[in-house]
């Protein structure tokens, strides 16, 4: 039914997934945080940077970063192009929105009466945060979690520019689609697809029973 | 000890310039027309109106200067907010808890005694956006209180509610006003719930204030505003003194009234010696120079004429003092001719009703 191959690719996908959403919450966090709180004139600009992958072929994203990253770029020797962490570089900036967006929609929804009412019981800005404003966006953080996961193994564009086709490092279930499809191998495809279909449903269909009242964005 | 209040705000239109030195003991009720910004200032005393600036000061300790500014969380108050403002993920018990862990060391009263005070141990297990509008206040109320706070800032925690629950939840507001001896600011623009629970009053109008003093004496005021409304009314602390049980009458005895000083109120409930607070409306009393002996009226007390004020074409505000207690009376124009009153002149007020302020 799955290769080897198949199986290395499924676990490579699954902890750049992994990975890129914990990374993806703990700086998303405080940027969704921030964006939700804000009256800086600058922040259309900044949440428009960070929707920008909702919008841009991912070749694009993944074009400028393979220059970034490359041997020719900046690190020089230190290239990290074809490699696992260029890859969760790449996959941080193309789910970022996934992830942001959910949470500053969540913490916008918090009525400031609450924050306030923690600031008279002697609650410190930052203990407020974690006592009252993460427990009340727990929706919006599943969303994010789910929607940050589900995209990131769905990326093809970005790991194909920044991180090729190498099998057990950078070779993810994307890719291992269009390399049977590439080879006729149609069968082994559709074992794949069929996977990721069903896995990706069952995520989002996870999503929306949990979340009946929350708003997800849209890719 | 006291609160000195020195703050300004200018936002769009409005414009809050508040200059006051209110004492930090019992209940000062912040009072004046909606929009006059009773809750700005309660929110700037607690911290929550960053763009407040000047000095604050309870006793000692500064919470505000030009150059200082305490936030928040760092300000020993209870703040009750008008909607209670619990939290939706804790239940009853985890509302309070929330409280009682970051109240620190500073000496306050104990869970327990908190939640006698405001009646909930039945709720404590219950989740709270199921509570009642008036539990709601009462677990707020107590919620504010187990901070161990050294103010109480109580934003119109009454206003939200209908008939019931604010006959709920004033009771629970009196026994705060008894059992604790924590000063508290009552925002409010309802003269009865004044009446019943304030000792002073801080007048604001479009964010000024009017004038500040001792409830008794700002309510009998003939130059502010609440002397000169249709509700105009004096406020005297009495101690029951005897109950008649034939005619189902209580005695009062009015402090600083003196002998003979005294008023009957129908009903027998109370027990001698409690103290309680009666309210006589201006319109209820009437003046005569001789006693009556053939009236139907009980409550008939010497007293003497302070000061006189029109009060619209055809009737006159008149202020009178029984002993040290003042009242007030309002009479026309044509009966003050015919008495001849004048500040100083002896005579006898007839109240033809008063009420518990309850």
């Amino acid at each position: 039914m799955f290769t080897d191959a198949d199986i290395a690719a499924l676990l490579v996908t699954l902890k750049l997934a992994g990975l890129t959403t914990l990374i993806l919450l703990v700086i998303g966090t405080p940027l969704a945080w921030w964006l939700a709180r804000t009256r800086w004139r600058g922040k259309p600009a900044i949440e428009a940077l960070v929707a920008l992958p909702l919008v841009l072929p991912p070749t694009v994203l993944g074009f400028y970063l393979l220059v970034l990253l490359g041997a020719n770029g900046p690190l020089g020797e230190h290239s990290l192009a074809f490699t696992f962490t260029g890859l969760v570089i790449g996959s941080v900036f193309y789910s970022l929105p996934f992830v942001v967006q959910p949470l500053q929609g969540a913490f916008a929804a918090i009525d400031r009466g609450y924050i306030e009412a923690a600031a008279t019981l002697r609650a410190s800005p930052r203990d407020t945060f974690f006592s009252v404003v993460v427990p009340l966006a727990r929706p919006g953080f599943l969303t994010a979690t789910v929607l940050g996961f589900a995209h990131t193994v769905g990326e093809f564009g970005v790991v194909l520019m920044i991180g090729g086709n190498i099998p057990g490092s950078t070779q993810v279930l994307s890719i291992a689609i269009y390399e049977h499809v590439e080879n006729l191998e149609y069968a082994r495809a559709h074992w794949i697809s069929a996977g990721l279909l069903v896995m990706s449903f069952a995520l989002l269909l996870m999503v929306y029973g949990l979340n009946r009242r929350f708003k997800v964005v849209g890719p | 000890m006291s609160l000195e209040v020195c703050l300004r705000l200018s936002r769009g239109d409005f414009e809050l310039a508040v200059e006051a030195c209110l004492p930090a003991r019992g209940v000062t009720a912040i009072f004046g027309p909606s929009g006059c910004g009773k809750t700005t200032l309660l929110r700037a005393i607690a911290g929550l109106e960053p763009q407040v600036c000047g000095r604050l000061k309870l006793g000692d300790e500064t919470w505000q200067d030009t150059d200082y500014f305490l936030l928040p969380h760092q300000r020993p108050v209870g703040y009750v907010f008008q909607h209670a403002v619990l939290f939706p993920h804790l239940s009853v018990r985890g509302n309070l808890d929330f409280a009682r862990r970051r109240s620190g060391d500073g000496p306050g009263p104990g869970f327990d005694e908190v939640v006698e005070l405001a009646g909930i141990d039945h709720l404590l297990s219950r989740a709270t956006p199921n509570l009642s509008g008036g539990e709601r206040q009462r677990v707020a109320l107590a919620r504010a209180l187990l901070t161990a706070p050294r103010l109480l800032l109580l934003d119109e925690p009454l206003a939200a509610l209908d008939r019931q629950a604010k006959a709920e939840l004033m009771p629970c507001l009196e026994r705060l006003h008894e059992s604790l001896s924590i000063p508290v600011l009552y925002v409010s623009h309802a003269i009865d719930e004044v009446a019943r629970l304030a000792d002073q009053l801080l007048l604001l109008a479009d964010g000024r204030v009017e004038a500040s003093g001792p409830l008794v004496e700002m309510l009998t005021r003939l130059d502010l505003t609440l002397a000169g409304s249709e509700e105009a009314l004096a406020v005297i602390e009495a101690t029951v003194s005897a109950i008649d049980t034939d005619y189902h009458l209580t005695r009062l005895a009015f402090a600083g009234g003196g002998q003979g000083r005294e008023l009957w109120l129908p009903g027998d409930r109370l027990p001698v010696g409690r103290k309680v607070r009666l309210a006589v409306h201006a319109r209820d009393v009437s003046l005569t120079l001789q006693p009556p002996t053939q009236s139907s009226i009980l409550n008939i007390i010497p007293v003497r004429v302070d000061a006189l004020s029109p009060s619209g074409p055809a009737q006159t505000l008149v202020r009178l003092r029984a002993g040290e207690v003042p009242l007030l009376a309002r009479v026309t124009r044509k009966s003050e001719a015919a008495l001849g009153l004048h500040a100083g002149q002896a005579l006898f007020a007839q109240v033809k009703s008063v009420s518990l302020v309850e």
